[in-house]
């Protein structure tokens, strides 16, 4: 009986032994990491749609399920979603680049001065400037007067440069969450080259992290909206 | 003997023949298609199914819950009820219903009383409106989300509206 007892007592701890052993096994596969960074214009850019009545927002990123979830249910906005950064893919990855701002010509489908918050993330590092200008124009065409934008822009070329969908995890910071893509960052823009982009546009805040990124929030003068 | 229950593996033969309507449904003008291949119950629930082959060009409404892998062009409603787009199913049509799960493909409006669940590999063009909105990351969405903000009254248009004082004479121009 003992001697029986001692065999199985060694089998039962040999047992979940080699089950360890066998969940331990597989090698998770390498998620590449996701830092939660700071941000300083975004609680300043929510700031503003909290003021609108029924704000309407524009994201030039790709969806989100939880900013969708964040700014329509708990800011209420109407949200519009018009992927970009798709858009840049697709014709990075048919060598059709130049033909990319006669299609951004018709791309946006929103009326004039119909929109208050247009988050641009930091779509205008990757694009060339014949199709960064014609996105500008349109965006200083949609957004209402007192309207914010809000954008990243690189202020040095990052080691790693990939599409990057930002997810809100606060007002005060974002989840950065990288996604592969042949479309490179272009030059680095100038302070005064991003001004003159959205020359209709106002600097609001301006905001040089450490993450050599500068955040500026726009707002649309009332008196510089459109006749 | 043990016998094989054929009542829940219908033969194709015997799926070609059953219209593509949801029993129960009244005069419900649903299919206009060139062919109707199949419906099945799914379960107790009342889920019907649409087949992958099936093409329904027209309105369709219904009372039950309704799962879609076939072609739907046209308008859906189903209003009480929760309709899936399965994986292999392609719709271009104006969506109401009280709940919808999209796996494939929707090109048109969604309008859902409770719920829009975008899974991965799912895809929508078109404008949503519920108060609820999941996205799966890997889906593909171009258009607008209009949520009702938690909390809010639900609009109601022909609710009762504020008194409101007839304005003098002289002062009923917009202040500036």
């Amino acid at each position: 009986m003992s001697g029986v007892g001692k065999v199985t007592g060694f089998l039962s701890r040999l047992a979940p032994r080699r089950a360890a052993e066998e969940e331990a096994e597989p090698v998770p596969a390498r998620v590449p990491p996701e830092p939660i960074v700071p941000t300083k214009a975004l609680k300043k850019f929510i700031a503003s749609l909290r003021q609108c009545p029924s704000p309407t927002l524009l994201d030039l990123g790709p969806v989100v399920g939880s900013n969708i979830q964040y700014f329509g249910e708990r800011l209420g906005c109407k949200v519009f979603i018009e992927d970009i950064f798709a858009d840049l893919d697709r014709f990075q990855r048919e060598h059709q680049l130049a033909d990319l701002p006669a299609f951004l010509r018709t791309r946006f489908p929103q009326a004039p001065e119909s929109v208050d918050g247009i988050l641009c993330w930091d779509l205008f590092d990757f694009m060339d400037k014949p199709s960064a200008r014609v996105v500008a124009d349109h965006l200083m065409r949609v957004l209402k007067a007192n309207g914010a934008l809000l954008g990243f822009f690189a202020t040095a070329h990052p080691a790693e440069a990939t599409f990057t969908k930002f997810i809100v995890v606060d007002d005060g910071n974002l989840r950065h969450r990288p996604y592969s893509t042949p479309r490179m960052r272009q030059a680095v823009m100038q302070n005064r080259d991003i001004i003159k982009l959205f020359e209709r546009l106002r600097v609001s805040d301006s905001f040089l992290l450490h993450t050599n990124v500068r955040e500026i929030l726009f707002r649309k003068p009332g008196y510089l909206s459109n006749p | 003997m043990w016998k094989r229950d054929e009542s829940v593996r219908p033969t194709p033969g015997r799926e070609a023949a059953v219209p593509a309507m949801p029993t129960g449904t009244p005069a419900a003008p649903m299919a206009h298609g060139p062919e109707v291949e199949g419906k099945r119950h799914m379960d107790a629930r009342d889920v019907v199914n649409i087949g992958k082959s099936v093409v329904i060009k027209g309105e369709l409404n219904g009372s039950e819950d309704l799962t879609v892998e076939g072609f739907v062009d046209g308008k859906i409603e189903l209003k009480e009820h929760v309709l899936t787009i399965g994986p292999h199913g392609r719709i271009k049509a104006e969506i109401f219903a009280k709940s919808v799960v999209v796996l494939g493909q929707v090109n048109g409006d969604i309008t859902a009383s409770e719920k829009v669940d975008i899974r991965d590999n799912g895809s929508v063009d078109g404008n949503i409106i519920s108060p609820r909105v999941a996205i799966a990351e890997g889906a593909h969405f171009r258009g607008s989300v209009d949520m009702q903000r938690k909390g809010d009254a639900v609009k109601t248009p022909e609710g009762p509206k504020p008194e409101v004082k007839p304005a003098a004479p002289g002062l009923n121009g917009p202040k500036s």
